[in-house]
């Protein structure tokens, strides 16, 4: 199953049993699950075919072209399918990717992330939320933060501190959180926009039934390495027509409102159109080189330039409004489902924009890891490696 | 949405990748090249011969029915890669590229026999306007009466080691041979030692008319020329990275290698993603050009806006992070700063090419 047009063939011979026109959504998505078309490269009976991963576009082509309901996408549930998903595919038991991938494809089931916490954050592997053993499960109590989604989420991917004498990184385990479990109390962290995207997740004395963890105890830094891998990979993979990112409104404003116009802004803007233009043609080279099936390091980088490039065009943005730009569409503390940079004014770009460079890895950890990984260059001396995580300084 | 640009490299292209860097590995170290940037004959003649004639690199972008080789840009930009990497001293940019494009829009009997001349490496041609003309600059021309011609060009990159001059004159475009009576070609001293430039003075010298109409042409060779000397940025960028970064691993102060203080692997990171982007700019120019796209004007700007800063900003980062032996004569950072600079310069500057840019997409100046 690595041929394109043995694909075409299948998703035609699955469209002609399951007409789209004459099928309801939720049936026609399940049958599209059981019959490998949801991610071609997971293996058969998990949605999958075993295929490569850059054929799944000539099946969705395929789809879109036939008029076939869309998957619930990543809007909805990204850490799911962008996180979770590909950490139970590669540590799972077969029991837990049975009874968790299916529904998590088909949006069923939300799934959130409990790793960030109050003191730990660029050095994650320094988390204090402690799991310890009781009979069949374990009693987890901590704080978790930054967790998007906390409130709609059934699952949760959780890591944890099952043996605080050893060095931080080798006594965390890795665990699935069921979100309706007494002891998990979801509270709305508000954020600098006035909207509170994110959650506190206080975890007090929950039972996760042993069955729930992923991959051995004590190895949960080496499930979670997988877990953020994917996370990086799905931010960069986007593909982008001209002007499609947040270029896009300025560059509008700019044609519609000459009265606004200085050379100042223009040269600031022109700048700016250049390398976002310059970074949508990077983006597209990566995808060439994924289907290509030769992924290069650069993706690594992506989410640098994307970082720095919203934050600083939204600032021109709010700048070249004028007057304008002294107001705010709306401060009122809501609880949004998804992200929406292009459905809001400049002032919320501006606002939402500098998290960008915080969120999933500061840029400050990620250029150490693109001058580490990438460069191969030397480690800073290290002064937590070989200490128990019980006598960190903190 | 438009086709995307192929923006890999292609088996062919690396193969041909291979050959130049192993020929210029061999021939062109960074102690030959600076020795030679002092010596009486800046260009590597020998070289030039081995890349042009043997390796049949000079027609590549002309059709084989006019004895070139019928490849593309996107072959010529991977050897300007390598050719950035080791500063060669030899008129790829000028002669098979900027003076072989002006004469590929002519499109005349005269022109193409010229063509032939330069494909095959047997001659060596060079556009008369400073190398600092961009594609939508305007320039002086020389005066022109009864087909001689009269008056002063200066900063022409690889005069002096070329055969025949392209001269606009009276509206046409006119070859002038630098043997004949009536052409001096005087060197100046250039910033960069490595694309030595001269000034070229005519005293009614016989040109042999081209074309009528030089500016379509003309500008169709700058265009070209600002494309890909993209790719040469990049690799010139790519070699203060990939220079750095090894010494850095091995340069040792306060008991460690000084390539683990995050400040400096910082810096780098961060280098190596603006050549990341380069490279999808350079390529994004040299396949807009090879497809003939309609794009191609933006492409090549929009390569150079980009490229430019990037390249004098590797070789400012080389040779800080060098320390002191990076300002030395010895050492060969300074020849990779000082082509950076010039290619900034070179075919319009990144503000020019930015103008450029936002006149064809629309964003316009108050």
């Amino acid at each position: 199953m690595s041929d394109a047009a043995e694909l075409v063939r299948r998703t035609q011979e699955f469209l002609a049993a399951h007409p789209p026109a004459s099928t309801a959504a939720e049936a026609f998505l399940e049958a599209r699950f059981d019959a490998g078309l949801a991610w071609v490269h997971y293996p058969e009976g998990l949605g999958g075919l075993g295929a490569p991963r850059a054929l799944q576009a000539v099946v969705d082509a395929e789809l879109e072209a036939a008029g076939a309901p869309p998957a619930v996408g990543p809007s909805l549930n990204g850490i799911g399918l962008g996180m979770a998903a590909p950490t139970i595919l590669a540590f799972g038991t077969e029991e837990q990717k049975r009874r968790f991938l299916r529904p998590l494809w088909l949006g069923q089931e939300i799934w959130c992330q409990l790793f960030s916490e109050p003191g730990a954050g660029s050095d994650l592997a320094a988390l204090g939320t402690r799991a310890v053993r009781d009979g069949e499960d374990w009693i987890v109590t901590g704080q978790k933060v930054w967790t998007s989604g906390a409130h709609n989420a059934r699952f949760a991917i959780l890591i944890a501190r099952t043996d605080p004498d050893l060095p931080k990184h080798r006594g965390i385990t890795y665990f699935v959180c069921d979100m309706t479990d007494p002891g998990v109390e979801v509270r709305p962290l508000r954020q600098i926009t006035g909207e509170a995207e994110f959650n506190e997740v206080f975890l007090t004395e929950v039972r996760i039934p042993d069955a729930h963890r992923l991959g051995e105890v004590g190895e949960g830094w080496k499930v979670a390495q997988t877990t953020l891998m994917n996370e990086r990979v799905a931010i960069g993979g986007a593909r982008l027509p001209r002007e499609g990112g947040m270029i896009g409104p300025i560059a509008a404003t700019w044609r519609e409102r000459p009265e606004l116009r200085t050379r100042d802004l223009h040269q600031r803007l022109v700048e700016l159109w250049v390398e976002a233009e310059v970074a949508r043609l990077t983006g597209e080279r990566l995808r060439q080189q994924l289907v290509a099936g030769h992924p290069g390091p650069e993706g690594s980088g992506m989410k640098l330039t994307f970082a720095r490039l919203a934050q600083q065009i939204s600032g021109l943005e709010v700048e070249l409004q004028g007057e304008e730009g002294l107001l705010y569409d709306d401060w009122t503390m809501r609880r949004p489902e998804t992200v929406d940079f292009l459905g809001r004014e400049a002032g919320y770009r501006y606002l939402r924009a500098k998290g960008n460079s915080i969120e999933g890895g500061t840029s400050e950890v990620l250029l150490n890891i693109v001058a580490e990984r990438v460069l191969g260059l030397p480690s800073e001396p290290r002064t937590d490696k070989d200490i128990a995580w019980k006598d960190l300084s903190r | 949405m438009t086709t995307p640009s192929d923006l890999l490299y292609s088996e062919t292209e690396d193969e041909l990748r291979s050959a130049v860097r192993s020929l210029l590995t061999d021939r062109c170290d960074a102690t030959q090249v600076l020795a030679r940037a002092e010596s009486d004959a800046p260009h590597d003649g020998d070289l030039w011969k081995t890349l042009a004639a043997d390796m049949g690199l000079a027609g590549l972008l002309v059709p084989e029915s006019l004895g070139g080789q019928g490849a593309t840009h996107r072959e010529a930009a991977v050897v300007l890669e390598e050719l950035g990497r080791f500063v060669a001293p030899v008129p790829y940019l000028t002669s098979a590229v900027i003076a072989t494009e002006t004469l590929l829009g002519c499109g005349t009997p005269a022109a193409d026999e010229l063509l032939g001349a330069l494909a095959s490496g047997r001659s060596i041609g060079a556009l008369a306007l400073p190398l600092s003309t961009g594609p939508s600059a305007s320039y002086a021309e020389i005066e022109e009466k009864d087909g001689r011609l009269t008056g002063r060009v200066t900063a022409v990159a690889d005069a002096a080691a070329a055969d025949v001059l392209l001269v606009v004159a009276g509206g046409g475009l006119y070859a002038v041979e630098t043997a004949s009576d009536g052409v001096t070609v005087t060197a100046q001293t250039p910033l960069d030692l490595t694309r030595p430039l001269a000034a070229v003075t005519l005293d009614s010298a016989p040109g042999r008319l081209l074309t009528a109409d030089a500016s379509a042409a003309v500008r169709r060779g700058l265009r070209a020329g600002a494309g890909l000397l993209a790719s040469e940025q990049l690799g010139l960028a790519d070699w203060c990275l990939t220079e750095t970064v090894a010494y850095l691993k091995t340069r040792h102060q306060f008991n460690r290698p000084v390539g683990s203080f995050q400040a400096l692997k910082h810096r780098l990171a961060e280098l190596w993603l603006e050549t990341v982007h380069a490279r999808a700019a350079a390529r994004n120019a040299a396949d807009a050009l090879a497809t003939a796209s309609d794009e191609a004007p933006l492409a090549a700007s929009l390569a150079q806006a980009y490229c430019s800063p990037v390249a004098v900003h590797a070789a400012e980062e080389a040779l800080q992070l060098h320390g002191g032996i990076g300002m030395t004569w010895e050492h060969p950072v300074h020849l990779y700063l000082k082509r950076a600079k010039a290619d900034a310069i070179a075919l319009g500057s990144a503000g020019a090419h930015r103008e450029i840019v936002a006149e064809l997409v629309d964003l316009r100046a108050p």
